[in-house]
């Protein structure tokens, strides 16, 4: 954060034009790229140092991509600090929300990755699809990407009536749009060419780099926490994890594409199986966690996300509060793949890496 | 049939009526029927220019599953004409540090080079203002003069975004110029004449059209004069992801209108000689010819923005790879092939 300058609103088109060196080339297009995004970094740093006094911690904004994850994430670590049972239903429609929230992220990044490569169609229809999606949030919890949704034993309030329905007709639509998808891009030449052995990550720097989510997967490396240690109610379904052979960016735009069409089954199956039932465990109004220490990870749209909380068990915020975010690693194997390559290269090897800046400075 | 060059020709009649009746010498007659078909030509530009613009808008518009302008007028027609009213009446604003002389000039010689092509393009049967015998040499030879003008830009802005895109339009256009010539050899070749109306002539039939004799000749073509343009997936020297607007960035107001238009006229222009050159020109049944050539070249322009809606952008060095290692082979083995069995 202290690399800015003060005014950060000074870059951009038109702003500041930096000497044409490979690292300084590299922080402009960085900055052109993520400008908009910047103010609400500013937004997230502030909210989180802020945890005073709640139970729940306003968690949605360290990825406002895929807040569920966040969300998720914290109550876990909650959850097991304090030992609290997580109702089935709880747990089933945490899946199903995780799930959607993965092929909105997903679709947000392939519009816009096809957007730094110049095609500008793409963009639009991943938006429609994520538009049904983020109905489906709003009928549920009243927000489109902020959700504020789980809580420490379970969900906050129960599915609406009509979303089971409805989420089946959407997982139902969805299947042949990813279709659409692939038409436009997966064997186009141009595409091709723009990302076959474009800003390879081998598999060994991949792990140097303590890269997860779907870079590291296209790499080869087979490594999915519902998979490797199943947490919440992943066990129960049946997916695969699509893995890429030539870690270059083709292999992370189809391994993204693949894990839309593998999280679109598991909603499929979720919503089949959903048992009735509770939908949070009681907790007191004022919830204090016993003194301890908790580590959770979760597999979040963009890689492995942990947390790490503390408890002196005499107060309702944790002594400490420590998150693992995908992208911060992620970012900083950047300049691993980028070396040698040309800027309209580092623009798309950058979009391929799928960061989100909140997610990279808490 | 209602054939549009007998309008001029009356036109043209009833004139040398009025001016032989009132003793005025020929020449006048000529200088006022050249200013007429100028004014003429440059109402034909700014309409299709205008049209176009809308077109390519309401063409992505439905490609991206949304409506495009539809506030002003029936489906937005009026919306162009209001953004070239804005346009116009906006403040002409030259930037303090611009080499001025050039900064000015640049968009007249782009605009003034997109508009001397029409000189010889036939809109129909005799609907043509001056059959040159070196017709399509003059045509490619004006065009590339749009090179001097984007390269005058890009220096005169005083801007590295401005003066990388209009180097990257330099580069670009250059080698694209050459596998477009040889392209066209061969139709020309076949014709044994430089002369677009001889060109539209010899294709009567349908199998007599050159997209039929000179398949590769016309992919060569067509790839070729979408790069000349600077579309999709050729934008390059505009690659607003990497270069903010490339050669026009500092211009507003009508200088960037003139750009603007120039764009258009061009992709027009492309789209009418591939029309001329391989899709038979004006010929074909029932309709007058005129309205055929108007739709063969509609829809050229309709797959060239199709293109642009599909697909990602290439890279710089590939460009001028697919240019020097692919298109110009393809090109020189066409011409051979055409020598060989023509």
């Amino acid at each position: 954060m202290s690399d800015y300058p003060k005014n950060n609103f000074s870059y951009g088109p038109g702003g500041q034009v930096p000497l044409l060196t490979a690292e300084k080339v590299g922080t402009e297009e960085f900055i052109v790229n993520m400008g908009p995004q910047h103010p609400s970094t500013h937004g997230v740093c502030r909210l989180l140092l802020k945890m005073d006094g709640e139970v729940i911690p306003y968690t949605d904004r360290i990825d406002y991509v895929s807040a569920m994850f966040c969300n998720h994430g914290f109550c876990m670590a909650v959850e097991k600090l304090a030992e609290i049972e997580v109702p089935e239903r709880a747990e089933y429609i945490r899946v199903i929300m995780d799930e959607l929230n993965r092929i909105a992220s997903h679709l947000i990044w392939l519009g816009t990755f096809a957007l730094d490569l110049g095609a500008i169609t793409p963009f639009l229809y991943c938006f429609r699809e994520r538009e049904m999606i983020l109905d489906l949030f709003e009928m549920t919890c009243g927000q489109r990407m902020t959700f504020n949704y789980m809580r420490a034993g379970g969900v906050s309030r129960d599915l609406p009536e009509g979303f089971i329905s409805k989420a089946k007709e959407f997982v139902k639509y969805f299947k042949p749009r990813v279709d659409e998808y692939e038409a436009i891009l997966t064997e186009n030449p141009i595409f091709l060419g723009r990302t076959k052995g474009v800003g390879i990550l081998d598999k060994k720097t991949a792990i140097d780099y303590s890269v997860t989510g779907p870079n590291l997967r296209a790499t080869g490396l087979k490594w999915d926490l519902r998979k490797e240690e199943p947490y919440s109610v992943y066990d129960r379904f049946e997916f695969d994890i699509p893995t890429g052979t030539k870690s270059d960016t083709w292999d992370r735009y189809i391994v993204r594409v693949q894990e839309m069409r593998q999280a679109n089954r598991i909603v499929e199956q979720a919503l089949e199986s959903i048992p009735e039932g509770e939908i949070k465990t009681k907790t007191k109004p004022v919830f204090k966690p016993p003194q301890g220490e908790a580590y959770v990870r979760i597999e979040s749209t963009r890689g492995e996300m942990g947390f790490y909380i503390v408890s002196e068990g005499e107060k309702t915020m944790p002594y400490r509060a420590k998150l693992r975010t995908a992208s911060f690693s992620n970012l900083a194997a950047l300049p691993e793949m980028t070396r040698g390559w040309k800027i309209a290269d580092l623009v798309v090897i950058f979009a391929s890496l799928d960061v989100i800046m909140p997610d990279v400075d808490r | 049939m209602f054939e549009l060059d007998n309008v001029f020709k009356a036109v043209y009649f009833w004139l040398e009526g009025l001016f032989t009746r009132w003793g005025i010498p020929q020449f006048w007659l000529d200088l006022l029927s050249m200013l007429l078909i100028f004014a003429v030509i440059i109402a034909f530009i700014s309409v299709s220019a205008l049209f176009l613009v809308w077109w390519e808008r309401k063409v992505s518009a439905h490609m991206q599953v949304r409506f495009g302008p539809m506030r002003t007028g029936w489906h937005g027609w009026r919306q162009t004409i209001i953004d070239a009213i804005k346009l116009i009446m906006k403040e002409d604003i030259v930037p303090a540090k611009v080499d001025k002389v050039v900064f000015v000039i640049a968009p007249i010689v782009v605009f003034v080079s997109a508009l001397m092509v029409y000189v010889c393009i036939p809109f129909g049967r005799g609907l043509i203002v001056k059959d040159l015998n070196i017709g399509i040499l003059y045509i490619l030879a004006i065009t590339t003069f749009t090179v001097v003008g984007l390269l005058m830009a890009g220096w005169g802005s005083n801007n590295k975004w401005s003066l990388l895109g209009g180097l990257r339009s330099a580069a670009q256009i250059v080698s694209y110029e050459v596998p477009l010539t040889l392209s066209v050899l061969g139709v020309v070749l076949l014709t044994q004449s430089l002369s677009m109306v001889e060109i539209v002539k010899s294709q009567v039939h349908f199998w007599d059209w050159y997209i039929i004799r000179q398949p590769i000749g016309f992919l060569v073509y067509i790839t070729a004069a979408i790069a000349e343009v600077n579309r999709t997936p050729f934008d390059i020297p505009e690659a607003e992801q990497e270069l903010v607007a490339g050669y026009s960035t500092e211009y507003s107001g009508m200088k960037f209108a003139m750009f603007f238009f120039a764009e258009f006229t061009n992709l027009f222009t492309i789209s009418a000689v591939s029309t001329t050159l391989f899709l038979g020109g004006w010929h074909g049944p029932w309709l007058p010819s005129w309205m055929w050539f108007f739709i063969k070249t509609f829809s050229v322009i309709l797959v060239i923005m199709w293109f642009r809606w599909t697909y990602p952008r290439i890279r710089v060095d590939q460009l001028m790879g697919f240019a020097w290692k692919f298109l110009l082979p393809l090109a020189f083995l066409n011409l051979i092939l055409t020598g060989l069995f023509a």
